[in-house]
This record gives structure tokens, C-alpha cells and sequence, in this order.
């Protein structure tokens, strides 16, 4: 087998408190013209994908929007096929869910994006359940939580029906335009997806969307093994990643499939610098931007479920008691993990504050779940992803960027380079589509 | 009179038997490459408005064009590479989410600078199996409101970025909707920030009983009081729906001769066939009761190019603006939020 390659995508999620949005220097996260410029510096960066995250609900804290961080993001099927009116190679990915989603519908919508840009749609499928998301949509919170991947894989089975509803040759344009018996009705009626269809759309360059998952639950994983081309995960650590990678591989083997049929892509932020000295300034710098005065009492105020704005970010922790109800999703999804569990978790905050004598802010930035950030000169993190790569722990990153356009500048000029140098990244595209440039094996 | 002309441009042309006399390759008409081709030469020909025809359902279930790409996704993907002309894609009030219509749109206004435009469309019985209802839902009037009512719920200086106060956005300023409907009910905000345009244009038939910045008007009888009726009931615009066969190397009739030997061309829109100067007269004569009209070409690779060299250049045209609805002569609304708490 050939030397393993890094593949890269980035991951815009286009809300939350990673975008350091006070940075003068960031462009506006709503104009097309900032997307289209990445694209751009993606294509010349080599990259195999520009992914667009999804949440159906703008996130709020007590009722109101959530003021202080980057929010409004575009439909980004709509926003990816005006991106690939305006490039040649990136793949693009739409983030779409499962639960609020005619299956017919956005099967059709992603294989048009597929025909539109020749072969370079990809679909992160995933399953926000909440009741509170479902208040956007015609069933309300319909699905119980339990069976989101149940749904998830009875949509993605009847989206692949779909998508191969049509015969190859199918168009021939002589008596007919279509051959005849060459294009497939597709039915559907198991129990959580109900369609009747005669699809409209061919099958593209690449055959059909790549799949990507990003659920980390048994289910999660479950489902990756059984359809996915991709997982996007959050097992970024090189321990985790290990793990996570020969979980997944066995799970393959148990659906009859080979190791190589599937790319392992977790998501990472990266602060790069001249010196490491200096990019650990300049993450330290992000960190505290990340958790402000104003987002330190905002993440209690998630957490107290109580108007907090009286409270001195830099004096002790609040003096009034929480409410007793369990977190709700207004904030985003909620990992399984920490859907129970508040009070305990205030009790432990309020010992390590008095223990260590922190403030509020100084407490928030100690516990606030730090996102997986390489820091570094460009040639130290160039090692370190070598090393991931080359004992197969990942097969490439899927980046955040925390500036925008900087931070995938700097990606695309100062660490590109010393991949190519190092033997694990490419230096042209060899292929036209995702699946191409993904080097995953073609569908028969 | 000056007179909007807007031109349909799905697929090869609008007779359904088009794609045999395109002289281009039966598969040409879900290519990208092509699509571009086209709505460049509508914009390049003045045309205001280009509309996309879309149904989740192929467009024939017999011997033509069996394929079609989504409409949202066409008229994004020619966003990128047009400037001025306005792109509405047809789509169907039942066989979507509201909440991602109203995204869906919003996000081709952006991506377009402002010249994003919705055809509203009912559903039939196979259209409403797709998504596994009997229906009819009878809801599209509710569907419009709630679309409007998402497009206003980021009102335009919702984003703030004040460093001082650590605020990205007013939250006074985004608001829920909190639309409740007969079968359904929709939270908001939208996720999308306003459009540019405030208010992407909508356009629907006249029959469809929905609240339309233009009204589309076919059939010949009761023109004018239905053009009335329609202004009356709130429409900024009414257009006249006319197809169009042209005299090219062949005369129009019997151009259309042949075509409908191999599939009849039977719809209830005016239909128009002969000369360009002919066409010149009668839209001339429409304006008196029109304001503008929408073309249906019945073959888009013959009856364009002769729209554009011949018929266009004898018209009083308006120049277009920055947006769609600057194009039209539309104002961009007052926000419906604007000084609302909710
Ligand atoms: C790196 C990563 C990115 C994700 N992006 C999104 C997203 O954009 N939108 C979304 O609704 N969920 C997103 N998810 C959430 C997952 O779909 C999933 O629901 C969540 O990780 C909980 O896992 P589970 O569903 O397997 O319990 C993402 C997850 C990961 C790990």
C-alpha cells in the first residue's frame, strides 16, 4: 500500500463562541463573497471539502436569541450550489438532519447539488431529535429519541434507493428521451419513512453524495459502519482516536466491509505561530476571547436557568440557587453525558471555586469544555499529524476555524507546505470528485 | 407602455417534445453547463426575471424529458455567475418544510445580492405521495404567511458586533414568529439573517388565493378583470402568462406542427405563434392591461435567441436595479417586527 494521506476539509459551522468575531481582522460571516474566497484559498490549499454545519433552531439563552456569539447561517444546500457555480475541485458537504426532513425532498435536493457540481456532494447526516428544534417544523418533536438512528437509517436506505433509481445509460434521446423500464419507481413504507416516488435525477460522477456521520452513540456508530463513507468525530486525541478508529473497523467488518471503504475525519481548531511560544499566546488570547466576561455569565445562566447579568464576572460565584431543572437544548445539542446531572455538577463548580479561590470568569475558563486545538509552528504540528496518519489513528481533519478567512490562510500557506514536504499531502488533484479525492473505492 | 418580461427556462424549452429540436444532446437538459449557458443569455437579453419550473415529480412520465434537477439549487448555481437578472425557482407549498423554504429562499437572496424570487406552486396527488400524504393540505396561503413572516424575523441591523458589551447581535432584535396555522405551527426566528431584499418577491398564480408581490395570469378570457381582481386583492404586479413559438428558419406553424405530432402541447396559457413583429404587437397590446409578461419559449435553443435579437430590442424595457425588487419598482417593506419585543 501506498505511504497514508492527510486529507483536509473545514468545517463551518456558521454559529457558536469559536469564531472569534471581535477580531477586526474577520470578515462578514453572512455576504456569499467571504465563501467563495475560501473556497478559492481551499481549492489552492489542495482541500478535499468546505462542510457547512446545520442547526434548525437559533440558539437562545432564557428565551431570547443568544446574543453573544456568531449566529445566522444560510440553507447550505443553497449556499453550496451557489459555491459550485463558482469552483471546479472542492467537494462540498451539507450538514442536514434527519428527523426534519422530507426524505424525498432532500434526497433530490443533494443529488441536484451532486449533478451541479459534477460529482462533488457530500451529506453529514444527523439527528437532532429535540422538541424544541421540532417547534420549526410541521410534526413538531415527533421522534422519539431512542429511535433517531432508526429513522436516520430508514431515510439514508431510501436515499440510496433514490439515488440509484436510474440506469446508467438511461438517457438515450432516440424514440423516447429516457429508455424505457430504465428509471425505477422508488416506495417506501417502513415504519418511519413513507415516500412514493419516480426520482428525477441521474446518478452523477461519483454515482451518488458521500455520506458522512457524526453521531458518536453506539447508534451513532452503528450507523456509520453500515452507510457511511465518512465519519466526522469528536475523537480527536491520539489515544481517543486510536480507539475509536479499530472500534469503527470492527463494526465495518461486522456489515462486510473493508477497512478502506471508510474515512476517519475528526474535527480540530489549529493556532499556528511562529514560534510555539508564540501560538500558545495566541490560543491562550482565543481561549479567554472564547469565554469573555459576558459568555462566563452566560454559561452559568445556561446552567442556574436565572438571570445572572447582576453578578460581577470577576467576583464569586453566584449566591442564589439554580433552578432544579435538568438543562435544556436552547444552547445547542446537549451530549448524552451531561443531559442529567446539573445540580451535582454546580455543587463540584462551587468546591473547586472556593477551594481555588476563583472568580466567575476564571471558574468558566478552568471547566468549559476546551474544543481539540493543535497549537504551534507550522513544522511541529506538520509532525504530529504525520505521525496520526501514518499508524492510521485518523485519515485527516476536519478543521474549525476560529478566524475567518485567517485562520484557513494560514492553514492553506504556512502548513500545507510542510505536509506536502513530509510525503502525507497532496500536490495536485488527482481526481474530479469528492470520492475521488477522499480515495475512496468507487460504487460498482 | 413599458412592459417587465420575465422567461421560464426549465429544461429544453416549454412544449414538452422541445429536446427534439434543441440539437443538443438529449441529456443536456440536467446539465449544469447548459443551464448556465442560458440564463446568461436571458440576462444578457434584458430579460427582468428568469423562472426555473420545478415539481417533485419528473416533468414527463411518458416519452419526454423524464429529468430534472431541483429548482433552488439551478437558480443558486447561476447566482455566482449573473448580475443582474432576477431567478425564481418554482416551489411547492406542500411537498417542503415551511421553515426551509423560507431558508431556502432567504439564502438565494444572499447569495444573489438581492434578486432571489419564489413561484409558488400547489401539489397533485403524486406530487403529495413523495412525501407520504393523501393530501390536499389546502395550505398554501398559510405556507406563504409563514415564509413572510420568517423572512422579517431578523430585522436588517440585527447584527451589531458591539465589542464592548460582548454582543454579536441585538437580541431585541431577532424575533420568534410564533406562527400557528390550521395543521401546523412554526416557532422562528429563521435561521437565515434577513435577506437583502427584505422580502424576496413572490410570484403565484392569480388562482392560487395567496398573498403575491405578482400575480400570474393565464388563460384569454377576463383578462382584465381578473388583472383587476388581482390588485385588488393586494398583488403590486400582475403579469400575463404566453407561450411562445416564433417564425425561425421554418414558419412558427409548422414548427409546432411537428413538435405536437410527437406529443400535443395542451395547456390553457395564450399561446402565440408567428412573426417576432407579431409578438411585438400583441405584448404591446398587453401592456395596456398588464404590467408585465411572462414568457414560456417552446423551445428554449430556437425561440431565446429570437426573443432576444428580435423582440426585446422593439420594447420599452425599465433598466433594472440592484435588487429584484428595485428591477420591479418595488419598495423593500417595513420590517413587521420593527419595535416588537417578542
Ligand atoms: C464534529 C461534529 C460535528 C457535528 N456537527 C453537527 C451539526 O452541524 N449539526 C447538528 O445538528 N449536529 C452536529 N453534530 C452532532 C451529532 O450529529 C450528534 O447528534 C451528537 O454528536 C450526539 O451524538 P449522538 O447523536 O450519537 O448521540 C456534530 C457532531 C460532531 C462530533
Amino acid at each position: 500500500m501506498t505511504e497514508p494521506r492527510l486529507h483536509l476539509g473545514v468545517f463551518y459551522t456558521g454559529v457558536g463562541q469559536q469564531y472569534a468575531w471581535s477580531d477586526p481582522g474577520n470578515a462578514d460571516h453572512t455576504t456569499i463573497d467571504t465563501f467563495v474566497q475560501i473556497a478559492h484559498t481551499l481549492e489552492r490549499g489542495l482541500f478535499d471539502a468546505f462542510f457547512l454545519g446545520e442547526g434548525l433552531r437559533v440558539r437562545e439563552n432564557r428565551g431570547q436569541v443568544l446574543a453573544t456569539d456568531v449566529a445566522g447561517r444560510p440553507d447550505a444546500i443553497t449556499q453550496l450550489a451557489a459555491l459550485a457555480g463558482a469552483t471546479t475541485h472542492i467537494g462540498l458537504v451539507a450538514t442536514q438532519n434527519a428527523t426534519y426532513n422530507f426524505p424525498a425532498d432532500l434526497a433530490r435536493r443533494l443529488a441536484t447539488l451532486d449533478l451541479l457540481s459534477d460529482g462533488r456532494a457530500g451529506w453529514n447526516v444527523v439527528t437532532t431529535d429535540n422538541a424544541w428544534t421540532g417547534e420549526n417544523f410541521r410534526r413538531g418533536g415527533w421522534l422519539a429519541h431512542d429511535r433517531r438512528y432508526e429513522r436516520a437509517t430508514q431515510f439514508v436506505e431510501a436515499a440510496k434507493a433514490i439515488w440509484s433509481s436510474w440506469a446508467d445509460d438511461a438517457i438515450v434521446g432516440t424514440d423516447s428521451w429516457a429508455r424505457a423500464g430504465s428509471i425505477r419507481a422508488v416506495e417506501r413504507h417502513t415504519d418511519l419513512v413513507e415516500l412514493t416516488v419516480v426520482p428525477t435525477v441521474p446518478r452523477s460522477r461519483q454515482c451518488r453524495p458521500v455520506l458522512f456521520q457524526s453521531g458518536d452513540s453506539p447508534g451513532g456508530r452503528d450507523l456509520a459502519a453500515r452507510h457511511a463513507d465518512v465519519v466526522f468525530s469528536a475523537n480527536t486525541e491520539y489515544e481517543k482516536a486510536l480507539s475509536y478508529a479499530e472500534d469503527l473497523r470492527n463494526r465495518l467488518a461486522s456489515y462486510g466491509r473493508s477497512p478502506d471503504s471508510l474515512r476517519i475525519l475528526p474535527g480540530a481548531g489549529v493556532v499556528l505561530g511562529a514560534t510555539d511560544a508564540e501560538a500558545t499566546e495566541r490560543a491562550e488570547w482565543l481561549h479567554r476571547e472564547q469565554i469573555n466576561p459576558q459568555r462566563a455569565i452566560g454559561f452559568l445562566e445556561q446552567y442556574w436557568g436565572k438571570d445572572l447579568s447582576a453578578y460581577d464576572p470577576d467576583g464569586p460565584l453566584p449566591d442564589i440557587e439554580p433552578d432544579e431543572g435538568e438543562l435544556d437544548p436552547s444552547r445547542g445539542t446537549i451530549s448524552i453525558a451531561n443531559r442529567t446531572g446539573k445540580l451535582d455538577r454546580i455543587r463540584q463548580w462551587r468546591e473547586l471555586a472556593e477551594d481555588k479561590n476563583l472568580s466567575i470568569r476564571e471558574l468558566v475558563l478552568a471547566i468549559h469544555p476546551r474544543e481539540r486545538i493543535f497549537v504551534g509552528t507550522p513544522a511541529r504540528i506538520a509532525d504530529e499529524w504525520a505521525h496520526y496518519v501514518r499508524t492510521r489513528a485518523v485519515d485527516g481533519f476536519n478543521l474549525t476555524p476560529h478566524r475567518l478567512p485567517g485562520t484557513i490562510d494560514d492553514v492553506v500557506n504556512l502548513l500545507v507546505p510542510e505536509l506536502q514536504e513530509r510525503g502525507v499531502y497532496r500536490t495536485h488533484y488527482e481526481g474530479t470528485t469528492l470520492r475521488e479525492h477522499l480515495d475512496l473505492p468507487p460504487i460498482s | 407602455m413599458s412592459l417587465f418580461l420575465a422567461v421560464e427556462l426549465d429544461g429544453a424549452g416549454a412544449h414538452p417534445a422541445a429536446w427534439r429540436a434543441s440539437g443538443a444532446a438529449p441529456a443536456a437538459v440536467i446539465l449544469p453547463g447548459p443551464l448556465r449557458e442560458i440564463v446568461t443569455a436571458a440576462e444578457e437579453g434584458g430579460f427582468t426575471l428568469a423562472t426555473f419550473a420545478d415539481s417533485p415529480v419528473p416533468p414527463s412520465i411518458g416519452v419526454d424529458i423524464a429529468g430534472r434537477l431541483e429548482a433552488v439549487g439551478r437558480a443558486a448555481f447561476v447566482s455566482t455567475t449573473t448580475s443582474r437578472i432576477g431567478l425564481a425557482p418554482s416551489v411547492p407549498t406542500a411537498t417542503t418544510e415551511p421553515f426551509h423554504l423560507a431558508a431556502q429562499i432567504a439564502s438565494l437572496d444572499h447569495a444573489s445580492r438581492g434578486r432571489a424570487a419564489w413561484v409558488v406552486e400547489g401539489s397533485d396527488s403524486a406530487e403529495l405521495a413523495t412525501v407520504g400524504t393523501d393530501g390536499p393540505p389546502g395550505e398554501a396561503a398559510e405556507v406563504v404567511a409563514v415564509v413572510r413572516a420568517l423572512w422579517d424575523s431578523w430585522e436588517d441591523d440585527a447584527v451589531i458586533k458591539d465589542v464592548a458589551t460582548g454582543r454579536y447581535l441585538d437580541p431585541d432584535k431577532v424575533h420568534h414568529v410564533d406562527f400557528v396555522g390550521s395543521s401546523f405551527s412554526v416557532k422562528g426566528p429563521l435561521i437565515t439573517p434577513r435577506p437583502p431584499q427584505g422580502q424576496p418577491v413572490v410570484l403565484a398564480a392569480d388562482t392560487l388565493g395567496v398573498a403575491a408581490d405578482i400575480a400570474l395570469v393565464s388563460g384569454q378570457d377576463r383578462l382584465r378583470e381578473r388583472a383587476d381582481a388581482a390588485r385588488d386583492t393586494g398583488a403590486g404586479l400582475v403579469f400575463a402568462e404566453v407561450e411562445v413559438v416564433l417564425d425561425a428558419h421554418r414558419p412558427a406553424a409548422s414548427r409546432l406542427a411537428d413538435l405536437n405530432r410527437a406529443t400535443p402541447w395542451t395547456t390553457r396559457r395564450t399561446r402565440y405563434t408567428g412573426s417576432a413583429e407579431g409578438l411585438v404587437a400583441l405584448l404591446a397590446d398587453l401592456a395596456g392591461t398588464f404590467d408585465g409578461v411572462r414568457l414560456h419559449p417552446a423551445v428554449l435553443a430556437v425561440d431565446l435567441p429570437l426573443l432576444v435579437e428580435q423582440v426585446l430590442p422593439a420594447l420599452d424595457i425599465p433598466a433594472r436595479g440592484d435588487t429584484l425588487r428595485a428591477s420591479l419598482g418595488l419598495v423593500k417593506p417595513t420590517n413587521r417586527f420593527e419595535g416588537s419585543t417578542r
